[in-house]
């Protein structure tokens, strides 16, 4: 052994290279206050591991990013705890940049003859950042794509040629492909190869100029091995065990819905350590923000760069301390003052829950059995009735409907109530209050519409409120088979188990005693029918036309309220019409798991 | 305190602090190297899909002759994080033995993966990689063939409407036996 190491001694030289490394001299001993630098460089190592291992299983593009990037977190072995790693040790090493630029510049190991080393340092915090920046966006999610948006829109306005340098950083006038690639080149092949090149440099002046020793020495003189290396070895222990904690907790990193630029987020917002950046923007008003975006920054770091030049200045040491701690509270406060302002901002609480149910959502449809077409990801929750059904019924039908009393998201609309409450619509359920004396001329069906005292509102006041009992239990078995023609997926067990009153109602509801067919048409052609056809009613099929055409004859033909028509006048296409009249009815998909957990819980 | 003691005592220390900072430092090592190799290994975990019969072709359009025909073979496939309902995940040669009887082959040679080409002239398969040679039925045509094997067929149904069935597979190349690839 001892031989072959002679051997290869004496073609590398490699023994005194060791030497080198171990044996260097620490001035004053070993101490806790010089373990930032190898932190550091540790957080470096574990980027650069974690960082190829992702490498293997990511795909940067537009239809595939945040695809790759689910599949890492989800499905592959430990997949989350590998990307959980690699977020959080980024996180760690923006905290601990500024760590180890406090303690060089307090201990005045910026100033000469080692400010070389301090530039160089000064470049890797920036490289550092710019790894940030570049690292956000990759799982093209939303929150790293309107995040990013801001700070590549921050360039464009850089003076003169601001518009081609955008251009050129995003590989186009828009977010796509070339984004992606550019970004993945940026963060995993030019910037780390900078920093190997940046981090040599400084750890090659580093020795060359020795330890700065914080005075007064506490012992004498000592080896870099074993003591410091101990400390060293320890600092970076609780490092890592304070990322493990933070990746265990939130079992890996966030991964909200995919990147939708025809979809808003209000919960976008840059990492936690850009927040004082974003702050800062607010307090520029309109045409100004070039000054809060690049010329005071760009200003701010020149000082830093300039501070070893500072520092020989009699009171140039405290000039510059004092320069990094008012910075340091400036962006303390500006990062407090984001965050309370969010937490008071009910339009962000709002945007942060929605992300959380869509990234929620994302994930249950890409895991059911059609998972994700060649179409991306994106197109799982545009074609989702439950993510699309709500914001559809809000914008286009809660000016005047209603959906369990609010606008389908939740919010109350403007406009006051002035037609039915969809919520339910066609179950057993919503037609018995239909046919509620006390409830048929209430806001939530008839009330606020023309048919007020329409014939069916007199219908229910007068005849069905005189009903005999025996004609209560008809009515009851005809409501039954009206909700049948629906074939709602929540009536579907008690409507295979009341087949038989099912039938008698259906031959009730054609019939003349409950006089339904005096206005209605149902499973019989009637031209003079005036009121809704209740063949098939509340179906995907029927929805899908009423919506289309009320003012068709089959529905509510000249005498139809204000109702539009929704893809006769072209308001929505086809696809939403049908998102809405899936939602309406119950109809998305539901992940076994959860299917299970509903039918307990009913039970 | 004798002097020896001192300087065992202190040799101890040393031990100790050299062995704490190499394990620290290994530990601390192996986590983000373990992890990675972890979901690196993750493919081991997956099983490819069993064969099941997939309709390739119609009888009639089969030339009575069996001259073989290439066809598309197409499939359902997971394909890490995307689902395709419908692709193609390879090809056969499908050739007449009989009225009712047909040979289905798999394009890919057994010797190193590429895919053969039937030659109507020479009446055989050619591989254009290493030039194994195969008959008409896939038998290894010639003995300085470097295929370790004939090409390899796959379980054929003619069902009544006259489709053909073939229980599509990939097999191990370079191994003298017919195993399916898992």
């Amino acid at each position: 052994m001892s031989s072959l190491l002679g051997w290869l001694d004496q073609r590398t030289g490699y023994k005194a290279i060791v030497k080198h490394a171990l044996y260097e001299n620490v001035p004053g001993g070993a101490r806790w206050r010089y373990v930032w630098g190898s932190t550091l460089t540790f957080c470096l190592a574990i980027q650069f591991i974690t960082g190829i291992f992702l490498w293997m299983a990511y795909s940067p593009s537009s239809q595939t990013a945040w695809e790759s990037v689910y599949y890492i977190q989800n499905e592959m072995l430990g997949g989350w705890f590998l990307r959980g790693l690699h977020h959080y040790t980024a996180q760690a090493m923006n905290v601990l940049l500024v760590l180890h630029l406090m303690q060089v510049v307090i201990d005045g190991a910026y100033k000469a003859p080692r400010e070389i080393n301090f530039w160089f340092g000064l470049g890797l915090l920036l490289l550092v950042m710019g790894l940030s920046l570049t690292g956000y966006l990759l799982p093209w999610d939303q929150k790293g794509y309107w995040a990013t948006k801001v700070a590549t829109s921050i360039a464009a306005i850089t003076p003169v040629f601001g518009a081609e340098l955008q251009k050129l950083i995003i590989g186009g006038s828009d977010y796509g492909h070339h984004t992606l690639t550019r970004f993945f080149a940026l963060h995993a092949g030019v910037l780390p190869a900078s920093i190997i090149a940046l981090l040599v440099g400084h750890i090659y002046l580093f020795r060359r100029h020795g330890l700065k020793a914080k005075e007064p020495r506490m012992r004498p003189d000592a080896a870099f091995w074993p003591d410091q290396v101990l400390k060293d070895a320890v600092a970076c222990l609780a490092v890592l065990a304070a990322v493990l904690f933070l990746v265990i907790r939130s079992r890996g990193a966030e991964l909200t819905a995919p990147a939708d630029p025809s979809e808003p987020y209000s919960a976008a917002r840059p990492e936690w350590y850009f927040l004082f950046l974003f702050q800062f923007l607010k307090y520029f008003p309109g045409g100004t923000e070039i000054w809060g975006a690049i010329i005071i920054p760009t200003v701010v770091l020149l000082v830093v760069f300039a501070m070893p030049f500072i520092g020989n200045w009699k009171l140039g040491h405290r000039f510059n301390l004092g320069l990094l701690w008012s910075l340091l509270a400036g962006a303390g406060l500006l990062t407090w003052l984001a965050i309370s302002e969010d937490g008071r901002n009910p339009d962000y609480l709002a945007g942060v829950k929605a992300a959380h149910f869509e990234a929620e959502r994302v994930k249950e449809l890409a895991q059911s059995p059609s998972g994700i077409s060649q179409l991306g990801a994106v197109n799982l929750l545009r074609t989702d009735p439950l993510t699309q059904g709500p914001k559809l019924f809000a914008k286009n039908c809660a000016s005047c409907h209603r959906f369990e009393g609010h606008d389908g998201m939740g919010h109350t609309p403007q406009d006051l109530q002035s037609a039915p409450d969809l919520k339910g619509f066609a179950s057993r359920q919503w037609l018995t209050d239909l046919l509620d004396p006390a409830k048929v001329a209430s806001t939530n069906y008839f009330g606020g519409t023309k048919f007020r005292d329409g014939k069916m509102v007199r219908f229910v006041k007068k005849d069905v409120a005189g009903f005999s009992v025996e004609e209560k239990e008809q009515l009851k078995k005809v409501i039954a088979a009206i909700s049948a023609e629906a074939g709602l997926k929540s009536q579907r067990a008690i409507e295979q188990a009341e087949a038989t009153v099912i039938a008698e109602g259906r031959v009730l509801a054609g019939g003349d005693a409950m006089r339904c067919t005096e206005c209605h048409q149902f499973r019989r052609q009637d031209e003079d029918a005036s009121a809704p056809d209740l063949t098939g009613y509340g179906s995907r099929e029927w929805l899908i036309a009423i919506l289309s055409d009320p003012a068709h004859d089959r529905f509510y033909g000249k005498r139809n309220d204000r109702m539009p028509g929704f893809g006769k006048d072209q308001i929505l296409d086809a696809q939403s019409i049908g998102l809405l009249a899936d939602w309406l009815r119950g109809d998305w998909y539901v992940a076994p798991d959860k299917a299970a957990e509903a039918t307990t819980a009913t039970k | 305190m004798t002097e020896r003691d001192d300087a065992s005592q202190s040799g101890r220390r040393d031990f100790l602090l050299k062995a704490a900072a190499v394990g620290i430092g290994a530990v601390t090592t192996l986590v983000p190297a373990g992890a990675g190799l972890v979901t690196l290994l993750d493919p081991l975990r997956h099983k490819a899909k069993a064969g099941t019969f997939l309709r390739v072709a119609t009888l009639n359009a089969l030339p009575e002759d069996g001259t073989p025909r290439q066809y598309p073979v197409v499939s359902e496939r997971q394909d890490a994080w995307n689902k395709f309902p419908q692709v193609r995940v390879g090809a056969v040669y499908l050739r007449r033995t009989g009225a009712k009887d047909v040979q289905a082959i798999n394009v890919v040679c057994p010797h190193a993966g590429c895919f053969v080409n039937y030659q109507p002239d020479q009446k055989q398969y050619l591989c254009p990689c290493h030039n194994s040679s195969f008959a008409l039925d896939g038998a290894i045509k010639e003995r300085s063939s470097p295929s370790p094997r004939p090409l390899d067929t796959m379980e054929v149904k003619v069902s009544d409407d006259g489709g053909v069935w073939v229980k599509f597979e990939n097999y191990r190349a370079g191994i003298h036996e017919k195993v399916v690839a898992s």
